[in-house]
């Protein structure tokens, strides 16, 4: 069993906020994850009969559904990948200290050369966000694309993990959710963002914003039900504009 | 046993080498055009990106685009030139070299250009290099050409350039920035993938002082519409009822914008009211041909084009030689009051409630006139006349698909701009904006060359083959009044087609109606699949030989395309094309350009890997092919090419008129014209330099009102993009529409055949009008109860999307989606294979039951259905297997309608193919189907094709050659 870092209060706490806002589902995400990852730290996200049948290693995969019934329901566009949680039993488990949360930014990671693909790591996560590399024979998963954030060697403004860069309706936002000031504390804060299944009590880094109420009530833009017709004087339907002196 | 310490476990390279190099180019997996880097390392792509500086995508990238490794590297590639040896269809061919295969063309080509040019039909599909290609039709002399617009969006560009100069999507954006109200009619999920994606996410987060609302109409609730603020779940094909009740609720409480009706449009113009005589429903004109309105000062008619002018909008006048006129707002205002237009006489139709109509329409009027944007900005209009600020109505309106797909879809667009117009709300701020060189004339200048003085042997074509008839005088038609083209595009059939018939032309060259041809030749087309109307029929066509000869009906087929799809079995001659990313390319302001609207654009493709196989660019070919055949303008007097560097020499040294180019940034001697200007050797670099685009600014002044702006109106004659300053008047009634209907009625020199003239005289009406959609009026709407429809998924564009290993994964089969009440009254379960049957055909699918989508109505993902074998999949993928495709159930004919004839399933006025007409029942299927039909047997890979792996791991050598950098202490 591999046993956690301490995190005093501050400690910096990675994650992705994530919007279900404005998520369309289009998974530009989750492509651009493959195609930054395949070739990254934990390369290759190797596919099984690419060309029949295909399965492969996926670090963030969009589930889209329906919640609810009728005229009540919604279609629910919702990205996941790791969440780093803060008490990942993902980690706990490990028998080898293959998987790991660093003190320092409390991402969680797979070490592939100790790892032995035993795979209780991904019993343990109830997110399904492990991923297994049968060709490896090792367990594989979201890095915070590690070798992005911190990479000196890319621009300060590409800094940032591929799904936020790539995110087309910008709904995909990364930063320090152990500082209460950071922009995504802030959000988090602002949208009643939440823990997925918090009942649980792994205590994710990654947060979800709920979508904004709808504006579909009358009124709910100012507007009012409907529009008064004008009175028309004499039965003239285009009395309205007949007197009216528009210039060019 | 104790925890393992965390620590130490592993040393990780947060800061390795990305790539050797970064190239910018553009992005080709789908029609978005998006700026990427590509980062090579080993001489491989390791990574696709958008590039932020780019104006069309700021840095964000999508699926296809971030799939683009999969698509270069895919097995489907072809990689040598193939020669059919076996019967067309069996896939046997044999490998030939370059310049056998430029041979065999010219051989053919050129005896049909020494014939009769119009027997070569060459049609492009999602080619983005329509600037050659349709100018190497004329110079061929074929009038026979067209890309994919008559499939797509036809309905939509001739819809908007004969109404306000403009369109949505290519030539008109919302504005994102200002919208209060944004009103979107079936838009398939990624329909301008990045744009509309950032705008959305744009619109939603703005800060609630400044809230906009979205609105989806359209009949299924995915993709965009998943987020909009409410879904209209409307009946398709019933847009344009639910628009004109919206026009109705507004006119009846006289909330439209007036001003700007009188200012902008023709609202004001008269209309002569003579009925039986040649003038009637014709504008009122002058001497000059200036068109007459009732000047409210003074008191007479006075040339409607005159600034200060009081314009009347109501009332009926006598014109100086007695006729009655009336303005056109008068006509328009007659039709849409009427209660046939009322929230509760069209709720039942469009699936639509009338308190919801009413809201909407409320809602609409409240974004408009009471949310009203100005930006503090002075300009300048057309008579010269400055204006402090802009102000502008908030409501923006965008349409695509969903609208265009359905033979009522010319109008039912139409129908949309007349919307804007009262509402005040054509590029101004907040509204729908047009994306220079748009606004242009309406319609355009350009008129559709091939009437037979303009075909000649030997010659070119005297003129463009596409463009935009404004009477029956530009109709390509004999003395009979039957087509000239072979796709029946400008004929009486198809009068506005502009963008021509695609899918009309294997089924008229097979029937040799109105002739045979020799040659189709087609580029990035899948007709031999997903591209067809009914599949079947169309694989039959193809391989029908003539009794007597035993020839092929269609003689020859040449078909150029990168990848192993559907149709190139069917080809006598494939030339196979590279990759987007191992060529030049040209998006070009004389094409389909990546304006915004704020500003001209243009871009290029650069070569940024080099071709392992023997395969060439489809545009290099072509201007090869042509300076063979010795087309005027690629030969030089001395008989040398007049292109030696082939693309990359013609994007920069073909003019089109003095200074005007394939490109419009850096041109001069010095490169330092834009627009305009002379030929610069350098451009390409200059383009290479700035990541592959060229973007002008306008200043603040230009970017609103661009109809009427006087310093954007002179700049933009400037560089050509309109042949003068005149103010661009948006066109609520279309005059062209009522010479046609004239011509019904017996006047004028070409006239109608006897068989066609109802057919013109009802749907030439100049005023927007609605009617169901033609199948859904030709079948028994009892025994096919509900409607079929379908779009792309957000990460797969067409067919080429399912030979990419990654995107596949994603959508590796589709479903029959339906609701599910629907289902459950049929005794429908979610999973169960069904049988869906239309007047055409029957398939075999399964279904997928959901909630967000409307009662009638079952849809699919579009081309995810493979043919067993084809791309290179596996014969047993799940594309093949369970994938379906609803093409085999649509049929590129009408039912037989009055006299018998089968028209085209398409709109009576541009040709646009129906595709969303379709009609069909649903039955269960016995629930042991397990897998989708028909099915066609599978095809054989062609020689030259790579071998599937069974396992990808790519990217795994980049890990490789770090692990040995780490190692050897190389950085």
């Amino acid at each position: 069993m591999t046993s956690l870092p301490a995190a005093p209060p501050g400690q910096k706490k990675l994650g992705l906020v994530i919007d279900l806002d404005t998520c369309v589902g289009c998974h530009a995400c989750a492509v651009n994850c493959k195609e930054w990852n395949t070739g990254g730290h934990s390369a290759p996200l190797t596919d099984h009969d690419p060309y029949g049948d295909a399965w492969g290693v996926w670090f963030n995969r969009v589930h889209s559904f329906e919640a609810g019934d009728g005229a009540a329901s919604r279609t629910v566009h919702f990205p996941k990948s790791c969440l780093h949680c803060e008490q990942p039993a993902c980690v706990e488990v490990c028998p080898t200290g293959a998987s790991y949360k660093r003190a320092d930014d409390g991402i969680v990671l797979v070490n592939a050369d100790t790892c032995i693909g035993c795979k209780l790591c991904s019993w343990a996560c109830p997110y399904g966000a492990r991923e297994y590399d049968a060709v490896d024979g090792v367990m594989k998963k979201c890095t915070l694309c590690i070798d992005r954030i911190y990479n000196d060697k890319l621009d300060e403004v590409d800094r940032v993990p591929a799904c936020v860069s790539t995110c087309p309706v910008g709904a995909r936002h990364f930063g320090d959710l152990g500082d209460a000031g950071s922009a995504v504390s802030r959000l988090v804060a602002d949208r009643g963002g939440y823990d997925l299944m918090p009942e649980l009590g792994y205590r994710p880094v990654n947060k979800y914003l709920p979508p904004r109420p709808a504006k579909t009530a009358a009124g709910a833009t100012g507007a009012p039900a409907a529009l008064e017709p004008r009175a028309a004087a004499g039965g003239n339907k285009f009395l309205a504009w007949v007197d009216r002196m528009l210039s060019r | 046993m104790a925890p393992i310490d965390w620590q130490g476990t592993e040393r990780v390279d947060t800061s390795p080498d990305v790539s050797d190099e970064v190239k910018t180019t553009t992005c080709y997996m789908c029609a978005c055009r998006c700026g990427i880097k590509v980062h090579l390392k080993d001489g491989a792509v390791r990574y696709i990106e958008g590039n932020r500086r780019h104006p069309i995508n700021r840095g964000v990238l999508c699926a296809k685009g971030s799939a683009g490794i999969m698509n270069h590297y895919s097995p489907a590639r072809l990689s040598q030139p193939l020669l059919r040896v076996g019967p067309r269809g069996s896939g046997e061919f044999k490998e030939i070299s370059w310049d056998e295969a430029l041979d065999k063309a010219v051989e053919w080509l050129g005896a049909i250009r020494r014939r009769d040019p119009r027997q070569l039909a060459f049609f492009t599909g999602r080619d983005q290099s329509q600037a050659l290609t349709g100018w190497w039709a004329s110079q061929f002399g074929t009038p026979n050409y067209a890309a994919h617009g008559g499939f797509c969006s036809v309905n939509m560009a001739a819809a908007g350039l004969y109404t306000v100069g403009g369109s949505f999507w290519e030539f008109g954006e919302p504005d994102w920035k200002h919208a209060r109200y944004f009103l979107m009619f079936g838009v398939a999920e990624d329909h301008d993938s990045n744009p509309i994606k950032i705008g959305l996410g744009q619109l939603k987060g703005r800060p609630a002082d400044r809230a906009a609302k979205f609105v989806s109409v359209n009949p299924v609730r995915t993709g965009y519409s998943a987020i909009a603020d409410e879904w209209i779940g409307i009946r398709p094909g019933t847009d344009g009822l639910f628009v004109m009740s919206l026009i109705r609720e507004l006119l009846r409480a006289d909330k439209i914008d007036a001003d700007y009706l009188v200012r902008y449009t023709n609202a004001p113009w008269l209309v002569i009211q003579s009925p039986g005589t040649a003038e009637d429903g014709l504008f009122a004109r002058d001497a000059q041909g200036h068109p007459l309105c009732w000047n409210r000062k003074g008191h007479a008619t006075a040339n409607a084009l005159l600034p200060d002018i009081v314009p009347a909008l109501v009332g009926e006048f006598e014109l100086p030689d007695g006729r009655k006129a009336v303005p056109a707002f008068q006509l328009m205002a007659q039709r849409y009051v009427d209660d046939r237009y009322a929230p509760e006489a069209v709720a039942a139709e469009t699936g639509v409630a009338a308190d919801t109509i009413r809201r909407i329409a409320a809602e609409l009027a409240h974004a408009a006139f009471a949310q009203t944007v100005v930006v503090e900005q002075p300009w300048t209009d057309w008579a010269g006349r400055r204006h402090e600020r802009m102000v502008g109505r908030p409501v923006a309106l965008h349409a695509m698909r969903g609208i265009s797909a359905h033979s009522n879809g010319f109008h039912t667009c139409r129908a949309i701009h007349v919307l804007q117009m009262l509402l005040g709300a054509i590029d101004t701020p907040g509204s729908f904006r047009f994306k220079p060189p748009f606004p242009k004339p309406c319609p355009p200048a350009q008129r559709p060359a091939g009437k037979p003085d303009q075909v000649t042997p030997g010659k070119p074509l005297a003129g463009p083959p596409l463009g935009f008839p404004t009477g029956p005088e530009d109709l390509l038609v004999e003395a009979d009044g039957s087509a000239r083209r072979i796709d029946k595009a400008f004929s009486w059939e198809a009068p506005l087609a502009a963008h021509g018939l695609m899918h009309m032309v294997i089924t008229n060259a097979w029937k040799g109606d109105p002739y045979r041809i020799d040659t189709l030749f087609l580029f990035m087309a899948n007709m031999g699949w997903n591209s067809a109307m009914n599949v079947p029929g169309t694989l039959a066509m193809l391989t029908d030989k003539d009794e007597a000869t035993d020839e092929y009906k269609i003689p020859h087929i040449i078909y150029a395309d990168a990848y192993f799809s559907e149709t190139v079995p069917y080809a006598d001659l494939v030339l196979p094309d590279t990759t987007y990313l191992e060529r030049w390319d040209c998006i070009s302001l004389l094409d389909r350009p990546i304006c915004d609207a704020d500003g001209p654009a243009d871009a290029i493709r650069q070569p940024v890997v080099t071709p392992n196989r023997n395969v060439r660019p489809f545009q290099d070919v072509l201007i090869e092919l042509g300076h063979r055949l010795r087309l005027p303008g690629l030969t030089r007097d001395d008989g040398s090419p007049r292109f030696p560097g082939l693309y990359a020499d013609y994007m920069v040294n073909h003019e089109r008129a003095p200074g005007i180019g394939m490109l419009g940034g850096w041109r001069g001697a010095n490169g330092d014209e834009h627009g305009k200007g002379s030929v610069n050797p350098r451009q390409l670099d200059r383009y290479i330099e700035n990541d592959c685009f060229w973007r002008h600014e306008l200043p603040d002044d230009q970017k609103y009102f661009k109809h009427a702006n006087k310093a954007y109106l002179e700049w933009a004659a400037s560089v050509g993009f309109i042949g003068s300053a005149d103010p661009i008047v948006l066109q609520l009634y279309a005059e062209p529409l009522q010479k046609f209907r004239l011509a019904a009625q017996g006047h004028g020199r070409v006239l109608p055949p006897e068989r066609e003239r109802a057919r013109i005289r009802t749907y030439f009406d100049p005023l927007p009008l609605w009617y169901a959609p033609f199948e859904q009026a030709s079948v028994d709407i009892a025994s096919f109860p509900l409607h079929a429809i379908t779009q792309r998924p957000m990460a797969m564009y067409h067919s080429w999307g399912s030979q990419n290993a990654w995107l596949r994964q994603i959508h590796g089969d589709n479903r029959l989606y339906m609701n599910r009440a629907t289902a459950e009254r049929l005794g429908i379960s979610d999973n169960d294979w069904v049988h869906l049957g239309s007047h055409h055909g029957r398939i075999r699918c399964q279904v997928r039951l959901m909630e967000g989508v409307n009662a009638d109505t079952v849809w699919t993902w579009n081309a995810v259905g493979k043919r067993a074998g084809a791309w290179n999949l596996d014969p047993a993928a799940p594309e093949a297997t369970r994938g379906f495709l609803l093409n085999h159930l649509i049929s590129e004919l009408l039912p037989e309608r009055e006299g018998g004839y089968r028209y085209a399933n398409a709109d009576p006025v541009t040709g646009q193919a129906a595709w969303y007409d379709l009609r069909v029942r649903i039955e269960r299927a016995p629930a042991d189907a397990g897998s989708s039909e028909p099915r066609f047997d599978p095809l054989h890979r062609p020689a030259g094709l790579a071998d599937r792996p069974d396992v990808l791991r790519y990217g795994a050598s980049f890990k490789a050659r770090r692990a040995l950098d780490s190692a050897t202490g190389d950085d």
